[in-house]
């Protein structure tokens, strides 16, 4: 139940932890599109040396990296093969209906690389960034919403109760589990309907917990006169500090990279 | 009735991790059947993760545990048969109740052990009466009992399984004084009547004073002592130095002992120490 890795924290003191969380989410999405921007072997080369120093940067052991990788590896797989046979040209190999050709192998490299590339970045920024910095920089992020009635505070508010929760959730699970094992639950043999059924005693609890949790903290949310967004002040302000600009620097840096890579190399057979 | 052997038994979480910590370290002891078992420690010092081993919910990372001779690991697909010889009531029970009525959720162990409905019934029946829970209650949903109320009827759910040792986690915890007491005295009076194994985890030492005859100690997971209860009691500052502490009577009957006025030691309970004083009160011809 607990190990999870993908969306975890790591707490750590690297320089990407220190980066203002704003300016992170933002390279992220930068860093999302230009994945996708690559268009020939030396610009995705330019993206994987990128992420690899991102990766090597943040502290974080490589080993729960590989961890949120193996996750997703089945779907890489099943993608990167679909890909090997949806190529046009001159097939390099036929067997019966089935024809790989250079483009089909050009196709399940790029799908694979751009996969991997993304999770590891945006797992730097989960592993990189506390839950609550990176809710309360997508609140500030988000605050030209407002204009449009969009409750920005709240919307906010409830992702880092939500996120808040997660653990605790799966932490009384654990224990609620353990509870009724000790009672004699069977909850690791049988078929599928048994094991379902078998669920009913976990669950009912766990909601009823969750809601009592959720009644007490609002209680405990009133007790201290919440009452939204409008004129409160934050303990920790953002700053932007000279890393920050620094970090900006770099990835116009990699986005020019892998621009003349795109426009003054060959280009692969696609 | 069971005896329960425990050998050099660790566990540690999270290996490999960051976070890997070492909760219990090569504790070994040996529990005679008929026993009534406190065990104290610190917060974190390793009980809960002690006695989840002891009925197979945790898996030693190494050392094992006897009960009545067998391997509770020899054969990991009959831990089953276990957990309903060792019956673990954990912190806040209430937590657990999920059935429509308070009978059926009672109910829920014997039926897991696969038990005929009219034998189900009558455990429903005796366990209900030995936790001090009125039949009407029975037909109630769990969820409309009062706290205490729910606390007996989980503490029910376990003792209808008829288990041959008994564990409980702090079962008095967040109890009102009375309510403590009356759960206590029950515990009390079902381990005397069943005579079975019956550990109570606690951090009121008056508590454990009062019911256990031996006492188990935990410190950084490590064992750090296991004796007669007296025994344990009489080693104050010992106990001090680990962040614990004697029951308050008996600080005050040794500080009196101390003082040269001439008590036995080992007095663990406010009655018992009554009767001591009283008894030399009238030996000096003062009463």
């Amino acid at each position: 139940m607990r190990d999870i890795a993908f969306g975890q924290y790591y707490p750590s003191n690297s320089i990407l932890h220190r980066l203002d969380p704003r300016g992170k989410i933002l390279m992220l999405i930068v860093f999302l599109v230009l994945v996708f921007c690559t268009n020939n072997y030396y610009s995705l080369a330019v993206v994987i040396f990128a992420v690899v120093a991102v990766v090597l940067l943040s502290k974080v052991p490589v080993r729960l990296y590989f961890k949120s990788l193996k996750m997703i590896l089945f779907i890489v797989l099943i993608t990167s093969f679909l890909n090997l046979f949806y190529g046009t040209g001159e097939p390099i190999f036929e067997f019966w209906v089935f024809k790989i050709t250079l483009a089909g192998i050009n196709n399940a490299v790029f799908v694979s690389v751009r996969i991997f590339c993304l999770i590891l970045i945006s797992s730097t920024l989960t592993f990189t960034t506390s839950p609550t910095d990176l809710t309360d920089a997508l609140e500030r992020l988000m605050k030209p919403l407002t204009i449009f009635h969009v409750k920005v505070h709240e919307i906010a508010m409830m992702m880092t109760i939500a996120l808040r929760f997660v653990p605790l959730l799966l932490e009384e699970t654990d224990k609620i589990m353990s509870a009724q094992k000790a009672r004699g639950a069977d909850m690791e043999s049988g078929n599928l309907v048994h094991r379902i059924k078998a669920l009913v005693p976990v669950l009912i609890p766990l909601f009823v917990s969750a809601f009592r949790r959720a009644y007490e903290l609002a209680v405990a949310m009133e007790c201290r006169c919440y009452q939204g967004g409008e004129g409160r002040t934050r303990m920790k302000t953002l700053h932007l500090h000279k890393r920050d600009y620094v970090s900006v620097a770099i990835i116009i840096l990699i986005i020019s990279g892998v621009v003349l890579c795109n426009v003054f190399l060959p280009q692969v057979v696609r | 009735m069971s005896t329960i052997i425990v050998e050099n038994l660790s566990c540690t979480y999270g290996i490999k991790t960051p976070f890997e910590r070492k909760a219990v370290k090569d504790v070994s002891f040996e529990i005679q059947s008929g026993d009534f078992i406190g065990l104290i420690g610190h917060t974190g010092s390793g009980k809960s993760t002690l006695v989840q081993m002891l009925n197979g919910l945790i898996k030693p990372t190494s050392g094992k545990v006897f009960i009545d001779g067998t391997d509770i690991w020899a054969n990991p697909k009959e831990i089953r048969k276990f957990r309903f010889k060792v019956g673990l009531v954990f912190q806040y029970p209430e937590y657990q109740l999920f059935e429509e009525t308070v009978e059926k959720d009672i109910a829920f162990g014997p039926s897991n052990m696969g038990l005929s409905e009219q034998e189900i019934k009558e455990r429903v029946l005796y366990a209900a009466k030995f936790v001090g829970l009125s039949y009407d209650l029975l037909k109630k949903s769990p969820f409309d009992l009062s706290g205490g109320e729910k606390r007996r009827a989980a503490i029910a759910g376990v003792i209808a399984m008829d288990p041959d040792v008994l564990i409980l986690d702090e079962p008095t915890a967040g109890l009102d004084p009375v309510g403590r007491n009356v759960l206590l005295s029950q515990i009390s009076q079902y381990q005397k009547t069943r005579k079975n194994t019956v550990i109570l985890v606690s951090h009121s030492m008056e508590d454990v004073a009062r019911v256990t005859n031996k006492v188990l100690v935990m410190n950084k997971g490590e064992l750090a002592m296991f004796d007669k209860t007296e025994k344990v009691f009489a080693r104050s500052d010992e106990l001090t130095n680990i962040g614990l502490r004697i029951p308050q009577v008996t600080r005050v009957t040794d500080a009196l002992r101390k003082h040269g006025i001439n008590l036995p030691s080992g007095i663990l309970t406010v009655d018992k120490a009554v009767y001591e004083i009283t008894e030399l009160l009238k030996k000096e011809g003062r009463l």
